[in-house]
């Protein structure tokens, strides 16, 4: 009998459409796992079949019944337990009191002794050894995440849904978390489990399903999938766009990173260059470096060691504000949170990072007919659409907030460009436009760092790609020395399958 | 805390609209207390206006009572553009009080504009003491200004008292005060036999830069994006830290303000406990004044009015005079309360039209 | 000799405990509203409305205990203020609780002229009479505890081990400070956060309420304008200082109480106003100690829909 069955589940969000028509079914006792990229409509089904998303489209069963409106509460009802990805725990209670809260037993007292016995046992069943008298806050998140699912065993689920339950854990951790889920397999509970690694996917899986720009692309046996299978059908080959990269000669060294450790626990520190004239791109999932590299890079992080070098000084050596002065170029990852004031005028947000250009504020003071005419300038060049430079810039649309940060940082006439996630959430639209700008400032000799990941930006604005992969640089090439079955290998921290191909290293 | 909710910022006249709206509410509020109390609520008013504004004099004891509260509303104003819920005030102007105090009568004997400048210079500078500590304690080891504004705030009038009560205490006193200081340095009155001093000009000049630093200098717009956006601003290059403790020095500053200018202006000496709560009304002022240095000055005028009015209402209409503080009250939580407000503004708005 | 000293010391002994029973009181209501997540400065102007109140409702009734229900209602009302606007109307939670402060002030003395005709002090009434407990009275020495003490004495005694045992004890007591931890967490295991939320708020009105009845018809006969006068931030102050938990509050009000006791019953070489500091420099320096890693609720002051 299927545990979940989910039909023709459609979810869209203003004019994105997270979930196009899905079909998801898990059957009881099996491990399931969602496989996609960042992006592919995962989370977004998930929070449907718990029921913190209405679907727009679709149906939803649960062990053969129909159920017309999901509610978290009901899900919980239903047996459905869910482990997100950012834990639900409360670190100044014991693990204990995490597991029972919201079902103690007692009628006002906690019956301690009965809900100690109960949770031991769970533990015990599946030897989770957890240690119920410690406080949440003194546990390392492997642990954490055990007492996260023997929450939901205590409440009685049987589906049990895991959000990227290794994207937190050591490798140990991870395999112990793999063996407990198998363990849990066996003794009859259903596991929903979303990730983007292959590797865990074909230890731990029976069967597989596969989402990509929210449709679902193939179910399949994990007997009978591969690793290069898995690969191409989660990226797609539909990625290139036809978009000119004209040859450009490369000039010297811009930047030079050099020895510089991204994760504490990686096995090897990062170094690479990047010249005049190029653009070199970060490829890999989320979370293996990427925001490490780029606060490194723009002075919000400190590394023990290593250095950068730009235009021959020590990057790490300078102050915020004599960075500010080497017309780098940023536009950060999180473009809200870390590149606009949302509630001040799009004026004033032109100023943000340019307060020490002696264009804008000389003495001290600002020049407000100089910046409002650059500002209307920038905003007409780069088309950003709004009623006047005196506009919030937190009521654009994301586009035109893209477009205008990147207009404000071009305006600096960089001789270096750091660009992370420059196309995330965006339209096709604005996306062609913002390649075609960071192609443009190739063209005029910017040495430019581009961090993403999604592969599309990668193969067609790059000139060399490094593949980042828990903290390191599994291999730098020229683009063309990839593919994308090679470089999603990669991704997925599988070295050995690129090793004998022939590398040229940039 | 309330960051996340979609606060669109209205243009200028819709938020004094607001505020307008605001203070009405609590105007009717305080009616139906005045009512159910079985007073009569516009010979009260009545009388309001008329010790507010019923002649020179009054108007004179209006503006006098404005100036500590514009200062206060100043203050807050200030540090809240730079994000810090700035409680402090009522510390930062005892010590600068205090300070004033001391630094006139310790140069008694130098020419009046010595005397004057250093004494309003060491108040500012005791004040902004007081703030740029709670400022440091903020940004360094990242502990909530309020709770230690609060702690601050009893421990400094407390030293203040003490040195009143004690070393600094007048001779042959039967309160707690300082000795006079000569009346040669004291701020002049604008108009004679009241209390309005040219402190008031000084308020007015401050309201001048504020506007111009916040509008027009690179110091007042690396402040804005710190209260804006802590994390874009560090982006931008700018010193999160510096630039708390900065602008709670500064801050700290214009609350001292309003205890130099009770010193120098009104009392000629230091008075143990002279501040009713100028702090924490200046919150009211601020928040009224939607933390506009001219929007401050108008609604510090308001209150102001209240307290000058209030002995009048008092007399006439045999009302406490703490009605002011029921109404101060009423505004602040009024104010604060965007979501009553605006239904309220809407309906009344809706009526007229229908 | 040092027997009479003996006895003077436990003279200081019954003195902090008076002391500290509005303190007590107040401290353990702030504990429960902060353990919710909703910052309660209103606290101060909580005990003033409920110090009238008490005046107030003894004045109606003509009995002490009518006026104690009577302070605890008032106090709980003007808590029910601060909840509605911190709650429902998400109104900044600080501010609130000036603007509560502030009118706390006004309203009480107006009052005060309405009832009276009086500004500022209201006329006497019935004080809430002391108590002895039989048999217990006549231990010696120890028995001075069980000897014509308030009643207060005993139900603040028992209001913080109620507190403790709710908090640390009962389900509701385990949701709570999930709530004030973690409010997201709490729902997501379906418990009713604002539910929780006014609750905490309103009985932390009612305890504050308690406390101003304390201060005006059991240690004193009237109500006086701003007759709390600070307390109710020292109550704050015992809240943070006792680590957001009724025990810790209950002993540093004891503290607090102490440095109070020993300034009226001891001419002591240290000037008066070091001595009152005593409350908040302590509180300040365990807050710049301790920092970050105060067991303070991790969610305060933040609101979920």
């Amino acid at each position: 009998m299927l545990a979940v069955n989910m039909r023709g589940i459609t979810k869209r969000f203003g004019s994105m459409t997270a979930n196009d028509q899905i079909d998801f079914q898990v059957e009881q006792g099996e491990i399931h796992c969602l496989l996609g990229e960042n992006g592919a409509g995962k989370s977004t089904l998930m929070n449907v079949l718990f029921g913190l998303h209405c679907p727009d489209e679709g149906s939803v069963e649960i062990d053969g019944t129909c159920i017309p409106v999901l509610t978290p509460r009901l899900a919980y009802q239903l047996g459905i337990g869910m482990v997100h990805q950012h834990f639900m725990l409360i670190n100044h209670l014991t693990c204990l009191e995490n597991i029972i809260l919201g079902n103690e037993p007692g009628r006002v007292v906690i019956d301690r002794k009965q809900a100690r016995q109960a949770v031991q046992a769970l533990s015990d069943q599946y030897h989770f050894n957890i240690e119920l008298d410690a406080f949440v806050s003194d546990l390392s998140v492997g642990m954490k995440q055990r007492v996260e699912i023997l929450k939901t065993l205590y409440r009685g689920a049987n589906i049990i849904i895991l959000d990227e339950p290794t994207a937190v854990l050591t490798p140990i951790e991870a395999d112990q978390l793999l063996a407990i889920l198998k363990d849990m397999r066996t003794q009859g509970k259903t596991i929903i489990f979303i990730t983007h690694k292959l590797k865990e996917t074909l230890t731990v899986a029976d069967r597989i399903t596969i989402l990509r720009g929210g449709k679902c692309v193939a179910l399949l046996e994990a007997s009978s999938a591969t690793p290069e299978a898995l690969a191409r059908l989660m990226v797609g080959h539909d990625v290139v766009f036809e978009i000119e990269k004209p040859e450009n000669a490369q000039g010297e060294a811009v930047l030079n990173v050099e020895d510089i450790r991204l994760l504490p626990n990686a096995q090897s520190t990062v170094s690479f260059t990047v010249h005049a004239g190029e653009i070199f791109g970060i490829a890999g999932v989320e979370g293996n470096g990427q925001q490490q590299l780029e606060q490194i890079i723009m002075g919000l992080l400190r590394p023990k060691h290593g250095r950068i070098l730009y235009q021959k000084t020590n990057l790490l050596e300078l102050s915020q504000r004599a960075r500010r002065r080497l017309r780098i170029a940023y536009i950060p990852s999180d473009r809200l949170k870390q590149a606009i004031l949302p509630h001040v005028s799009l004026q004033e947000n032109f100023l943000l990072g340019n307060q020490y250009d002696p264009q804008y504020v000389k003495t001290g003071l600002i020049q407000t007919k100089q910046l409002k005419e650059s500002t209307q300038r920038f905003m007409k060049q780069f088309d950003v659409r709004a009623s006047s430079a005196q506009q919030e810039a937190g009521s654009l649309s994301g586009g035109n907030q893209q477009k205008f940060v990147l207009a404000r940082e071009v305006s600096k006439q960089p001789q270096f460009v750091l660009a992370c996630q420059p196309v995330r959430g965006l339209d096709i639209g604005a996306i062609k436009y913002i390649h075609s700008v960071l192609l443009k400032l190739r063209s005029e000799g910017a040495a430019i760092l581009l961090i993403s990941a999604e592969l599309s930006d990668i193969f067609q604005l790059s000139d060399t790609v490094g593949v980042l992969y828990k903290g390191e640089l599994m291999d730098i090439r020229k683009t063309e020395a990839f593919d994308n079955e090679s470089i999603s290998l990669l991704m997925a921290g599988r070295k050995e399958a690129s090793a004998d191909e022939q590398a040229t290293k940039a | 805390m309330n960051k996340q909710q979609k606060r669109k910022l209205p243009p200028l006249a819709a938020r004094m609209l607001y505020s307008i709206a605001a203070v009405f509410l609590s105007l009717i509020l305080a009616t139906l207390v005045m009512l159910i109390a079985g007073y009569d609520p516009l010979k009260a008013f009545g009388a309001m206006l008329n010790g507010a504004f019923g002649s020179a004099n009054a108007i004179a004891n209006t503006l006098s009572k404005s100036i500590p509260l514009m200062f206060t509303g100043f203050a807050f104003a200030v540090a809240s553009k730079g994000g810090i819920f700035n409680i402090g005030g009522e510390g930062q102007l005892y010590l600068a009080a205090l300070a004033s105090a001391i630094t006139a009568l310790a140069l008694n004997g130098l020419p009046r504009i010595v005397v004057l400048v250093a004494s309003i210079l060491a108040g500012m500078l005791a004040g902004g003491a007081v703030g740029a500590l709670i400022g440091t304690i903020k940004a360094k080891l990242r502990i909530n200004e309020v709770i230690v504004a609060i702690m601050v705030n009893y421990i400094v009038s407390l030293f203040t008292s003490y040195m009143v009560n004690g070393p600094l205490k007048a001779e042959n006193s039967m309160t707690a005060q300082s000795e006079a200081i000569n009346s040669g340095y004291l701020f002049s009155t604008i108009i004679p036999r009241s209390q309005l001093t040219s402190a008031l000009y000084l308020g007015i000049g401050f309201a001048v830069l504020i506007f111009f630093l916040f509008r027009s200098t690179r110091v007042g717009f690396n402040i804005r994006a710190v209260g804006e956006n802590a994390s874009a601003a560090a982006s931008s290059g700018i010193h999160i830290a510096a630039t708390t403790i900065g602008v709670m020095a500064f801050s700290g500053m214009l609350a001292g303000l309003a205890g130099v200018t009770e010193v120098l202006g009104k009392y000629g000496r230091f008075i143990d406990g002279f501040s009713p709560g100028f702090g924490f009304t200046g919150i009211a002022v601020a928040v009224l004044g939607s933390n506009n240095p001219f929007g401050i000055l108008l609604t510090s005028l308001l209150f102001g009015a209240l307290e000058a009015g209030s002995m009048k209402m008092s007399y006439v209409a045999n009302v406490s005079t703490n009605m002011v503080m029921v109404i101060q009250g009423l505004v602040i939580l009024f104010v604060a309360t965007p979501e009553i407000v605006s239904q309220f503004a809407k309906r009344k708005g809706g009526k007229r039209n229908g | 000799m040092d027997n009479l000293q003996y006895i003077f010391s436990f003279n200081i002994i019954l003195t902090t405990l008076r002391f500290a029973i509005p303190l007590t009181l107040a401290a353990v209501g702030a504990t429960i509203c902060e353990r919710s997540g909703i910052i309660n400065l209103g606290v101060e102007g909580m005990m003033l409305v409920g110090a009238f109140g008490g005046v107030l409702g003894t004045h109606l009734t003509g009995n002490p205990w009518l006026g104690v229900l009577f302070s605890i209602a008032c106090g709980g009302l003007v808590a029910l203020l601060h909840a509605v606007l911190s709650i429902r109307y998400h109104t900044n939670q600080t501010v609130s609780g000036v603007g509560i402060n502030i009118l706390a002030v006004g309203l009480t003395v107006v009052l005060t002229r309405v009832v009276w005709g009086t500004d500022g002090i209201s006329g006497t009434v019935q004080q809430l009479g002391t108590m002895s407990i039989p048999l217990l009275k006549d231990i010696p020495v120890v028995g001075a505890l069980f000897r014509d003490q308030s009643p207060f004495l005993y139900l603040t005694l028992l209001i913080v081990f109620a507190a403790w045992f709710f908090l640390y004890r009962t389900k509701a007591g385990l949701r709570l400070r999930a709530i004030g931890d973690h409010p997201r967490a709490a729902a997501t295991v379906g418990i009713h956060v604002r539910k929780y939320r006014y609750i905490a708020v309103v009985v932390c009105g009612m305890l504050c309420g308690m406390a101003g009845a304390y201060l005006s018809i059991v240690q004193n006969n009237l109500f006086v304008n701003n007759m709390v006068a600070g307390r109710g931030f020292i109550a704050l102050a015992a809240n943070i200082f006792g680590g957001w938990n009724p025990l810790g509050s209950f002993l540093a009000s004891l503290l607090f109480a102490f440095a109070q006791a020993l300034r009226i019953n001891l001419s002591l070489p240290i000037p008066d106003q070091f001595v009152q500091m005593v409350p908040y420099a302590l509180t300040l320096i365990v807050l710049v100690v301790v920092g970050r890693k105060a067991k303070a609720p991790e969610a305060s002051g933040e609101l979920i829909d």
